[in-house]
Order: C-alpha cells, then structure tokens, then sequence
C-alpha cells in the first residue's frame, strides 16, 4: 500500500465514522479538532484501525500523535514502512 | 400530596409509528403481528412477532449520541420526542427545569450477544467499540435519553419483567404525588431483535398459529395457543397538577391510582391472590368505588393460565360482566417491558376519543372469560376512569388507575 493509498483509505474511513467532511481533512489539521473527538472515539478508533489495516495499537499510541499527518505517519510505519507516491 | 396528571403520550409500535396510526388501528382492530422467516431460520419454535422497523437516526442525531444506543432506546427516543411536542416542553423548558425520566426495560440482548461474539472473534476488548457497554446495560433507554435531553431530575429504569412500564408510570406517580419531582418522562421499551426472546421461546410460551399471524394473539379465546411477542417504545409525561395548570398543557389523564403486589409463588405460572391484592390496592389507593371504573385494560397476553387467573382476579374485585374488559395484545402481540406504558398510552387514547378497542380474535371465550364483558368490536362508550393491570415473571404485578380531568 502507497502512502497515498493510506491517506485515501484513512479519510474515507475517518470522514463515513466521525461524519465529518473529507475534505477538512488535511495533514495539517488537529486530528482532535477536525473529528471532535472525545475519550471515548478513541477506543472507536483502535477498533477501526484493526478493522481496516488489520493491525492492533492501544490508546496510549495516539499520546503523540496531534495532527493528521502523524496519523497517516503512524498508520504507515506499521503496515510496512509506504513511503509517499 | 400532589395531583398527578399525564400532558403528553408517545408511541412507536407494531400497531403504528406515532399516535394517529395508532389510534386507527385501535379502533379499526388491526394486527401489527407479522411472521418472521429469519426467526424460522435461526431454529426458532414460532416466528410470529409484532415487528416495527429500525428507525434512521443518522442525521437527526450525532454519531456520539447514537453509538450508545440499543435499538429499544432509539424507539423510545422517537416515541419521547412525540411525547414531549403532545405536551408542550421544548429544550429551553427542559433546561430551565428540573425533569426526570423513569423508563421500564429488562433486557438489551443484541449489544450483548454482538459484544460477545466480538470478544469471542478478536479475544481483544479493546476492540469492542465504545458504544456497546451503554447498549447492553437496561438502562440504556434512561441514560442515553437523559444524555440526548440534558434532564436533570431522577433518572434510572425499572426492570419489573412485563411489568416493567407500568411500574415506571407508577413510581414516576408517587414521586411527583410526594413532591419530590414535578415533570418526570416516563414509558417502557422493548427491543424486537430474535436474541431478545430466543429463550423465551424455549419455554414453549409462544403461539405456533404460524399460518394465521393475525389471528395468533387471541387472549381470554378457548383457542389460544400462546402469546405472540412484540416490542417498542411508549412515552407518557407525568406532571405536578399545579405545574400542568401553570404552563396551560393540554391535560389528558390524572394517574389517581397504583396498587403492586408480588405473588410469592411461582417464577412463571401466575396465580390470583397477587393481581386481586393490586387491584385492591389501586382501588384503595383512588378512593373510588369498583361501579367508578368505565374500563379494564388487562394484561392477558393470550396465555390459558394467565388469561383464565385474570380474568378471575377481574371478576373477584369487580363482579361478574360489570364493565368493558379488553386486552389490546390481540392487536399488538405482548410488548412485554413496553406493555404497561404503552397499554396507558392506548387507554388515554380511548378515553380522549370515547370508545373501547375490541378485543379481537376473541370468537369462543372460556369459562372464566366468559365471565368477563370482553368486546371483540369496537365499543362507543365514554370511559372517565380507566385501570390497566401489567403482571410479569417472578410474580411481579402492577395496577394503575387513570380518570378523565
């Protein structure tokens, strides 16, 4: 998978889950801000991550991430190391 | 102590999505039951339930407020908006005021089986999701409504088996009698889904008149098989007296009696002493005479015993063929944890519109129910006082008296 292919598939579940529009997603955005989210979403989204890549990580994995380009950084490095298009 | 008047009724049933439908299919005697071939197919003994669809709440509520929700607190969340508009409270009152909410409801089985196969799938809890630890708990109709409407008066659910709303109604009339809250929403929900009553209907309890879905909820007939499950939601808004007159809401009930009792005897094979000593203690409680009361909603949901120990309960407290008994579950299957809000809601219809709905399927009654006044047809009849009985497993009865105003 591209690191574009993560991007897409990321905003396109991101955007259906929290029901927001795609296209306030952009890398620079606050991941907390753009999704409104609260305690509980993260635990939403752990079980999304799973779902989608099929990889498990805990709540305490996002104490680092902020924006949504960490996001997508994240994501990448634990599905194997996709590098931008 | 306060008077205790109803300003508002709420329903989402298999007889009708809101209080026009359903006051049509009251009157007109129409069955909500249905057969369900996904029941048949999932080894199911009877397949016949009162069904209703699965609203759509997406883009009416944010996704945070729905993920909590089990379906029976979607309906009940449909049936409390409609509940809330009758009787005149918007949010800006709700905000100004102290409100509570009371609702009977004794099982949220689809989020727990869901959780479980998660659990079972991924032997991860963290992959469960946040929304079903408040699907699965009873209360989920009362926290997520209390959540959604910001109320912040009394707030808990009562799990009386199918007696469940009735008894909300009930203690929903001694706080706001005692002073204690002035405007409580209250009802009962049920959810539909087949894990809700798969044991259920391992005890046999459910009519097999599989050909005849319509047909198959006939309470107090010779012919009866068994009683027909069904689900919902039913809202009733209880206000002080002094409170309902302030606002000028439209007043359509005042709740004048609760009587309760517990059978001390079987788990499920009811008796007459326990519904005679609610009965009694309704009346007790209204100061009324037994010739006071226009109309009997009763429980029976079809069953031989449970029908038969009623309708001699009725008879024992009433005298014989005195007054209209019918049982609204011909139309609407037993809305078990439902059944008491919303048989109130369906007897305050009939006392705002004068007529009794028939008790249909009723061709062939019984010794004891031959006893009884059961209209099979629609009765144009005034009611200033009705009284609704609920009665569930463990023994469990509850009686409420309500009077025109």
């Amino acid at each position: 998978m591209t690191f574009d292919q993560i991007i897409h598939k990321t905003n396109v579940w991101l955007a259906d889950e929290f029901e927001v529009d795609e296209s306030s997603l952009t890398p620079d955005a606050n991941l907390k801000d753009a999704l409104d989210l609260d305690s509980l979403d993260y635990v939403d989204i752990v079980a999304g991550i799973e779902s989608i890549f099929g990889f498990k990580v805990k709540t305490e994995d996002f104490k680092s991430i902020v924006s949504l380009q960490d996001f997508y950084d994240f994501i990448a490095k634990r599905v194997g190391n996709a590098e931008p298009a | 102590m306060n008077r205790v008047v109803i300003t508002g009724v709420g329903i989402y049933s298999c007889i009708g999505k809101n209080i026009d439908e359903v006051r049509q299919s009251l009157y007109q005697g129409r069955s909500g039951i249905i057969f369900d071939p996904v029941r048949k197919e999932m080894g199911f003994r009877s397949a016949l339930i009162g069904m209703v669809d699965e609203p759509v709440l997406k883009g009416i509520l944010d996704r945070r407020s729905r993920a909590g929700m089990a379906e029976e607190a979607e309906y009940a969340y449909l049936s409390t908006l409609e509940a809330l508009k009758m009787a005149g409270i918007d949010q800006d009152f709700i905000d100004r005021n102290e409100i509570g909410i009371l609702f009977g409801n004794d099982s949220s089985a689809r989020a727990t089986v869901e959780t479980t196969d998660i659990l079972r799938a991924k032997k991860d809890t963290t992959l469960i999701g946040s929304g079903y630890v408040f699907q699965s708990m009873n209360s989920t109709v009362t926290m997520n409504l209390a959540t959604i409407f910001k109320l912040r008066g009394v707030n808990f659910s009562v799990s009386g088996a199918c007696a469940s709303g009735s008894h909300a109604i009930g203690l929903a009339y001694l706080l706001i009698k005692q002073g204690l809250q002035k405007h409580v929403i209250c009802g009962g929900a049920q959810e539909v889904n087949p894990y809700t009553f798969a044991s259920f209907d391992a005890l046999g309890a459910f009519s097999v008149r599989e050909n005849e879905p319509q047909k198959a909820s006939r309470p107090f007939d010779r012919n009866r098989d068994g009683l027909v499950p069904s689900g919902g939601a039913a809202t009733v808004i209880l206000e002080s007296y002094e409170e309902a007159v302030k606002r000028g809401a439209t007043i359509l009930g005042e709740i004048i009696g609760y009587g309760f009792s517990s059978n001390g005897d079987h788990i499920s094979q009811p008796n007459v002493d326990g519904p005679v000593r609610s009965l009694q203690m309704a009346m007790r409680d209204a100061g009324i005479e037994v010739r006071d009361v226009d109309y009997i909603n009763a429980h029976a949901t079809s069953t031989p015993i449970g029908d038969a120990n009623e309708a001699k309960a009725i008879c024992s407290v009433f005298g014989e063929r005195s007054l209209p008994v019918t049982s609204t579950k011909s139309m609407t299957g037993h809305e078990c944890w439902m059944a008491g809000a919303s048989e109130i809601v369906y007897s305050t219809l009939m006392m705002r519109d004068n007529f009794v709905a028939p008790n249909i399927n009723l061709e062939h009654p019984d010794e004891d129910s031959a006893k009884l006044f059961i209209p099979d047809k629609t009765l144009e009849r005034n009611i200033d006082v009705y009284l609704s009985n609920s009665f569930g497993f463990g023994g469990t009865n509850s009686s409420l008296i309500v009077k025109r105003v």
